[in-house]
């Protein structure tokens, strides 16, 4: 079997550094793998945050040679092994321990987000009638395991720390799945520019080129919303409707 | 950092549920509406529980695409499944309040997959003799927890997030409470509650290959048995027949049924469709016997019947070992899936694909390079379920522990010797409802139990021993290696294909391993230590291989998910009794043989009807 070495980030909040760790790999091993191996034969309190192993339930993700990434998801074959491959938590968030991160702050974030209402059903047995079409919107979306790489790599947040002001791609993702829903009647539309901060938002992408469920964050969850914050406080009629009835 | 029981940081609920999956954050739900203050426990950050996993739909006679479908069909349908030693009871609840439950989860959110009117779409699967999975593509039960979630966080619920439970505190013979630490901070926890609920899950970690994630290590079983409370059904476990099998690290991720659900067709190396080969007596009406009618059952001609590759999965699961056993395999110990092949039938076959069966092509693109929509995967089973856990009234889902609930995968019942897909994500919302409600109304109509200073100060001893014994030095065995030899034991000697010997080995082997478990010592600090959680959740795992073990040799017949090679046959004298664990006055476990409560004449009718 070859040998590579993972030089991995080992601290808590008050500081830390990188270890190598030299391990065993072989066929088919994703990055998880080599975490999981130098875990019980190197270093048994390795701190780790996995679930499904499957890229299903968005836990492990992690910094693989300073990209945002799926641990479970990123197999040894992608990235070159001759070098030690860098393993680092998520940057935007406070650390806790070696590769697990304080994401207390989008659990937190959620909640300021209205939650779905139903409209009245149109059946009298409850139920709704939705075409396929309507809902491939808010299906992408819904795709989302929630494992904030999109979050980590924005630099509203990364870079400027606004966690007041901006909730984040992922919650306008949120915010976008439950404005499309064709069953829903809540109207978030002015939370998103005045609470959750929207137009911080300058469209650079980078969210959408970590996404491991390649959901189009920008142009499909973004732009829609932006344009509907725009339409109801920029449209110069609205505007002046706004003015008279003072709403 | 406490030095005693009196220093824990104490937390107060009604009702405290442990398991945030679909049936604790549906429990939680339901006690809240109650009126109760709910505490809901989990080992992950919220949303990441094992039911993100499940993949092809959620069971609901809602007769949306066939209107033959009722909940009768389904109650059957159920009991078939599962052999007949179901409780006939939570098979009756389950089918009726199933469709309930869907709707509901849509009235909060969910967005499912549409029928060409506007209705929710239903799918087929193996057991199921209508399209009855209500279901988004390939990750129902991602909409599903994260459904109950975004609705959750808004009903009062505290969540506690990455704690873990280690042990139930009683007053007398009721339930008091829990004990467990924080995994971020490693510091001890006391739960002091009127009603707990058991949302945990399952045992499959207790397996080497396996669809579970680390989170499955039987905590609830083994947290209710040690409280006193009867397991039930712990011999039949599920093997899922289709799991990958490459690469190695890859090894019992799970493939869905819902690829044979599409009409994905299973192949020997011979190119052969050998489930033709072996269709039960009693799945013979119902059964294709073409692959030209099975291929038109899968798109929706109600004429046909269902092909081979929809029989149960212990049926499918077996037959798929024995083309490996007798050498029609596939090169890495599997069979193939091809789903592929509906090029032939469909045009754009390849977009209809990646539509139905998005997470598969992702998975298998990723994980495997391989693209299923021209390749053949490569599968075999992997332990998926386990049937059996704590034993609960059918309508309330209370323990025999006064104030105990268990709900979902950890309570046993529903699913008899065999679960059919799709009946789990509906068992969790149904009874998560039930068990929420009769928590609620347990703990508002008593006063909480008392809490004992002795059994927080024993629990708060356990939970710490690791780090003692190896700061007292000798330089004691890690928690890793313990766990992976439990798991290959179990593998080997009490896996799909089982008989007396192997067993009896394997039992040997867990007293062995169970006082290896007592010794491990574990190094570093409290802060999220993974290597000390792993220490404490190897003797939850040894008691439920134990009581796996146990169990599976008391059953000496077939039936379901348990295989006995020396007793290959089904025997009508095993139909009439469950087999409960239980811990014996001198702490060992003991057996013992149930018989099934009579079951009502008009459900019996309703059976012979549906034959």
């Amino acid at each position: 079997m070859a040998k590579a070495t993972f030089r991995i980030w080992r601290g808590d909040a008050k500081g830390g550094d990188f270890r190598d760790y030299p391990t065993e790999i072989g066929e088919g091993m994703v990055v998880l793998d080599a975490v999981h191996n130098i875990q019980a034969e190197q270093a048994n309190d390795l701190a780790v945050r996995w679930n499904c192993k499957a890229g299903k339930c968005g836990s492990c993700s992690a910094e693989i040679n300073g990209m945002p990434k799926l641990m479970c998801m990123t197999r040894l074959s992608e990235i070159d092994v001759t070098q030690p491959v860098t393993i680092q938590p998520m940057q935007a968030f406070p650390k806790i321990r070696d590769l697990v991160t304080d994401v207390s702050w989008n659990f937190r974030v959620k909640k300021t987000i209205k939650p779905f209402k139903a409209r009245p059903a149109d059946a009298a047995d409850g139920t709704w009638h939705v075409e396929s079409e309507d809902i491939e919107r808010p299906q992408e979306f819904r795709k989302c395991i929630e494992c904030f790489l999109c979050q980590d790599v924005c630099h509203v947040i990364r870079d400027h720390g606004m966690t007041e002001e901006f909730v984040g791609p992922r919650f306008l993702v949120y915010a976008a799945a439950l404005e499309m829903n064709p069953i829903d009647a809540e109207d978030r539309v002015d939370d998103l520019k005045k609470k959750h901060g929207i137009g911080y938002c300058n469209i650079t992408k980078c969210c959408t080129k970590v996404c491991p469920e390649h959901i189009t964050i920008t142009d499909n969850a973004i732009i829609p919303l932006k344009e509907r914050v725009a339409d109801r406080f920029y449209d110069p009629v609205k505007r002046l409707f706004r003015v008279f009835t003072g709403s | 950092m406490p030095s005693s029981a009196s220093e824990i940081q104490t937390h107060q609920h009604d009702v405290i549920v442990i398991g945030a999956g679909g049936a604790g954050l549906r429990a939680a739900i339901e006690a809240s509406a109650a009126g109760a203050s709910v505490g809901l426990i989990c080992k992950s950050l919220l949303g990441k529980a094992h039911t993100v996993m499940a993949e092809g739909g959620m069971a609901a006679a809602m007769g949306n695409v066939d209107d033959r479908d009722s909940w009768k069909v389904h109650f059957a349908d159920t009991m078939r499944g599962g052999q007949y030693v179901n409780n006939w009871r939570m098979a009756e609840l389950h089918a009726q309040e199933a469709p309930a439950r869907v709707r509901e989860l849509e009235a909060w959110g969910a967005v499912f997959d549409r029928t060409k009117d506007g209705k929710i779409l239903q799918r087929n699967f193996g057991g199921h003799r209508y399209p009855r999975l209500a279901h988004v593509g390939d990750r129902t039960g991602l909409e599903m927890i994260r459904t109950l979630q975004d609705h959750g966080i808004h009903q009062g619920i505290q969540v506690y997030m990455e704690h873990t439970v280690t042990s139930l505190l009683k007053d007398g013979d009721r339930i008091a409470g829990a004990f467990g630490y924080d995994r971020e901070r490693g510091y001890p926890r006391v739960f002091r509650a009127g009603a707990v609920v058991l949302a945990t899950g399952g045992i499959g970690r207790a397996f080497k290959i396996t669809s579970n994630s680390w989170e499955y290590t039987g905590d609830g079983h083994s947290l209710a048995y040690q409280a006193g409370a009867d397991l039930m059904d712990m011999e039949f476990v599920q093997f899922h027949p289709t799991g990958m099998v490459w690469p190695p690290s890859v090894r019992g991720i799970l493939v869905t049924e819902g690829v044979r659900g599409e009409g994905g067709v299973l192949r020997n190396s011979d190119g052969k469709r050998f489930m033709f080969d072996d269709i039960p007596d009693n799945y013979k009406a119902q059964t294709a016997d073409s692959p030209e009618e099975g291929w038109r059952y899968t798109q929706g001609d109600k004429s046909a019947r269902r092909p081979p590759e929809l029989l149960t999965r212990d049926h499918v699961a077996r037959c798929i070992m024995r083309e490996v056993r007798d050498g029609r395999g596939s090169p890495h110990g599997g069979v193939f899936l091809d789903i592929a092949w509906i090029k032939e039938k469909i045009p754009n076959a390849a977009e209809h694909i990646k539509k139905k069966l998005p997470s598969m092509y992702h998975q298998f693109m990723q994980l495997a390079e391989l693209d299923i929509t021209t390749e053949p995967m490569e599968v075999g089973p992997t332990t998926h379920y386990v049937m059996g856990g704590v034993r609960v009234d059918g309508d309330t889902q209370m323990s025999t522990v006064p104030g105990l609930f268990a709900a979902g995968e950890v309570a046993a019942g529903l699913h008899g010797a065999n679960r059919l897909g799709g009946n789990s994500l509906s068992d969790l919302l149904v009874f998560g409802k039930r068990a929420g409600e009769s928590a609620a109304k347990f703990a508002k109509e008593r006063a909480a139990g008392q809490l004992r200073a002795d059994q927080v100060e024993a629990a708060r001893l356990i939970l710490l021993a690791p780090f003692e014994r190896a700061a007292a030095g000798a330089s004691p065995e890690g928690p890793y290696k313990v766990q992976y030899e439990l798991q290959d034991l179990m593998q080997s000697k009490v896996g799909i294909v089982r008989n007396e010997k192997d067993m009896m080995a394997a039992l040997e082997g867990i007293e062995m391993l169970k006082q290896r478990a007592a010794k491990v010592g574990v190094g570093g600090n409290r802060e999220y230590n993974p290597g000390w959680h792993t220490a404490l959740d190897l003797p939850n795992l040894l008691t439920c291989s134990e009581a796996v073990a146990r169990s599976a040799i008391e059953r000496r017949e077939s039936r379901g998910g348990h295989f006995r090679e020396d007793f290959e046959k089904k025997d009508q004298n095993f139909a009439t009794f469950n087999i409960i664990c239980r811990r014996g006055p001198d702490g060992r476990m003991q057996i013992q043989r149930r018989p099934i409560p009579e079951i009502r004449d008009d459900l019996k009718q309703i059976i012979e009807e549906n034959k």
